[in-house]
């Protein structure tokens, strides 16, 4: 019997479930499943409540230290405008800074959607064969290095239409993490489960859409999230570099020439909608993430 | 080809499991498995027991066709594996861990080998609802593998493996991650489901105790390099309860295997000092 009991010195990783009370508070995530449905109704609320209040805490005590700043030293709006002449400005140059958003969103979303769908069709290629990834994959680095500032010139040279060349500058940016990631989750399906697969016959096809693309998701959805926010900055870069008047002005252009003018509160504002535009994006990211996730995968699952 | 694969044909039913020779040495030179013969009958519950490196998993993996061995045969109803359904058989295979799609309910994970073999939804339903009726998950089919402990993950992966109405059960270590209390109880039902089955079992262990208590035969092998040296009957009938373990005969299974395997482990200390 010795033997027997010798079996038990290692801790199994799971189905402490048996243990009681003292074993499920040590291994939460593992062996309270149930326990945590039943906390979830009380705890939820509170917890999402916390999540945008102390944000909201913190913006509300910086916006107040730096109106106290500006007023307090007396600060001329050329050099820092306070947060209310910034409101202000939004609100009088709301038409022209409205149409800039809404140009700086088109090329934006206009160049994610091209990434995804590019990138995606690329690491599906990838994972076709060694061969092809390892042929390919040191160009998909360069472009990822080439710093876009140095090509974006180039680009706005060769594509006569200003929106298109900014669109390819952005989608350049954006599209390496979207190759990296979706590649490396449709590679990394459980051995054991891929072996499974392969005990029952599954085609190619059946293990392409029930095991890889599913066990990629996780990555993929990473991959967004980090490629949303790179599309902006480079449709931004791009605007910055094509720099053009006329119709198609966004929001980097009125940065530039609110700069020239010294119309330093403008600035701001166009500043102020750049970094909402890519908080939003984040979000709507990080939603559709939880949306696509939520129910089984551990990065989704909340941490209490 | 088939003759030379049944040696003992003449009146026999043909062995379930028979294995010719068959051997596995990797590329870089490690033999995994020396040449092995072993002949199982249908009905039988085979433990393979050994340390880790003996080769027993190979050894079972082979039998599964996910490796090929280098040389030797094996044939399951006097077929090669890849033809296992000219025999009119079926076979199935449980990891050692659950080995579940995270993303699918237990339902869904269950009815994946059906999905993948083109079952009609009417029939697959049925399937899925008596395999976890067997397993005792009924009530847990909407759930996610998640939500279940290891034991019960466990059980998701046998109702998965039964779903396919197998013939021949393949099991490498299935209960070797679960706490000693849930691996009895799991081994309890597992014979439970052997004999109303009537199942051939091959199964994966390195626990001395759970091969006496589950088999009809232990096969018990060594490692560097990994082999057969030894096989055991346990002559004892079922259905065994928990007190067969506490039983005098019991122990001297045991430690009838526990010798062979000293045994065998020091002709290797005796060989490496030569």
């Amino acid at each position: 019997m010795s033997a027997v009991l010798k079996d038990t010195s290692s801790p199994p990783p799971s189905g402490g479930r048996l243990g009681g009370g003292p074993a499920s508070a040590e291994v939460p995530a593992a062996s309270a499943p149930a326990l945590a449905l039943t906390q979830a109704p009380g705890k939820k609320p509170r917890r999402n409540y916390d999540k945008v209040l102390y944000p909201v805490l913190v913006a509300i005590f910086l916006l107040t230290a730096w109106q106290g700043v500006v007023t307090g030293f007396k600060l001329p709006p050329y050099l820092v405008p306070s947060p209310i002449l910034m409101m202000q400005t939004l609100v009088t140059d709301w038409q022209m800074l409205g149409l800039a958003l809404l140009f700086t969103l088109k090329i934006t979303v206009l160049s994610f959607v091209l990434a995804v769908v590019l990138g995606t069709l690329i690491s599906f290629l990838f994972v076709q064969s060694r061969a092809i990834e390892t042929a390919l994959l040191p160009y998909a680095v360069l472009l990822q290095v080439t710093p876009i500032v140095a090509v974006a010139p180039l680009i706005i040279i060769w594509v006569k239409n200003p929106t298109a060349a900014m669109v390819v500058c952005a989608t350049l940016v954006a599209l390496f993490p979207i190759i990296s990631n979706t590649t490396l989750g449709l590679r990394s399906v459980d051995p054991d489960l891929q072996a499974y697969f392969r005990l029952q016959r599954a085609s190619r096809w059946q293990v392409l859409m029930r095991l890889r693309i599913p066990s990629a998701l996780p990555y993929f959805f990473g991959g967004l999230r980090i490629s949303s926010g790179l599309a902006l900055i480079g449709a931004v870069v791009a605007e910055f570099v094509a720099g053009t008047g006329g119709n198609s002005t966004g929001l980097a252009y009125q940065i530039l020439f609110a700069g020239y003018q010294l119309n330093i509160p403008r600035m701001f504002a166009a500043l102020l909608l750049i970094s909402l535009t890519g908080v939003a994006l984040f979000v709507l990211m990080a939603w559709l993430s939880k949306l696509a996730l939520g129910s089984w995968h551990a990065s989704e699952l909340s941490r209490d | 080809m088939d003759d030379v694969l049944s040696t003992q044909a003449l009146g026999r039913p043909p062995a379930a499991v028979e294995v010719l020779s068959a051997h596995k040495t990797y590329p870089d030179g490690t033999v995994a498995l020396q040449p092995v013969d072993l002949s199982i009958q249908e009905g039988e519950f085979v433990t393979l027991l050994g340390p880790s490196g003996c080769g027993k998993s190979t050894l079972l993996k082979m039998v599964a066709g996910l490796l090929e061995p280098t040389d030797g045969r094996i044939a399951l109803w006097r077929k090669p594996v890849q033809r296992l359904d000219e025999a009119g058989k079926k076979l199935a295979f449980v990891f050692q861990a659950p080995t579940l799609m995270p993303w699918a309910s237990v339902e869904a994970n269950v009815r994946l080998p059906l999905d993948l073999a083109g079952v009609p939804r009417a029939e697959a339903d049925g399937r899925v609802a008596d395999a976890l009726a067997l397993v005792g998950l009924t009530k847990f089919a909407r759930a996610l593998p998640r939500a279940l402990s290891g034991g019960m993950q466990m059980r998701v992966s046998i109702a998965r493996s039964l779903v396919v109405q197998p013939h021949l059960l393949l099991m490498d270590e299935p209960f070797g991650a679960l706490d000693e209390i849930t691996r009895h109880k799991l081994d309890g039902e597992l014979l439970q489901l052997w004999s109303a089955k009537k199942l051939t079992v091959v199964f994966v262990t390195h626990s001395i105790h759970e091969a006496v208590f589950l088999s009809t035969r232990v096969v018990m092998m060594a490692a560097r390099p990994g082999r057969i040296v030894e096989e055991v009957l346990i002559d004892e009938p079922y259905p065994r309860k928990a007190d067969f373990m506490v039983t005098e005969r019991f122990a001297s299974y045991a430690k009838r295997l526990q010798d062979s395997l000293f045994t065998a482990s020091q002709q290797n200390d005796e060989e490496a000092m030569t």
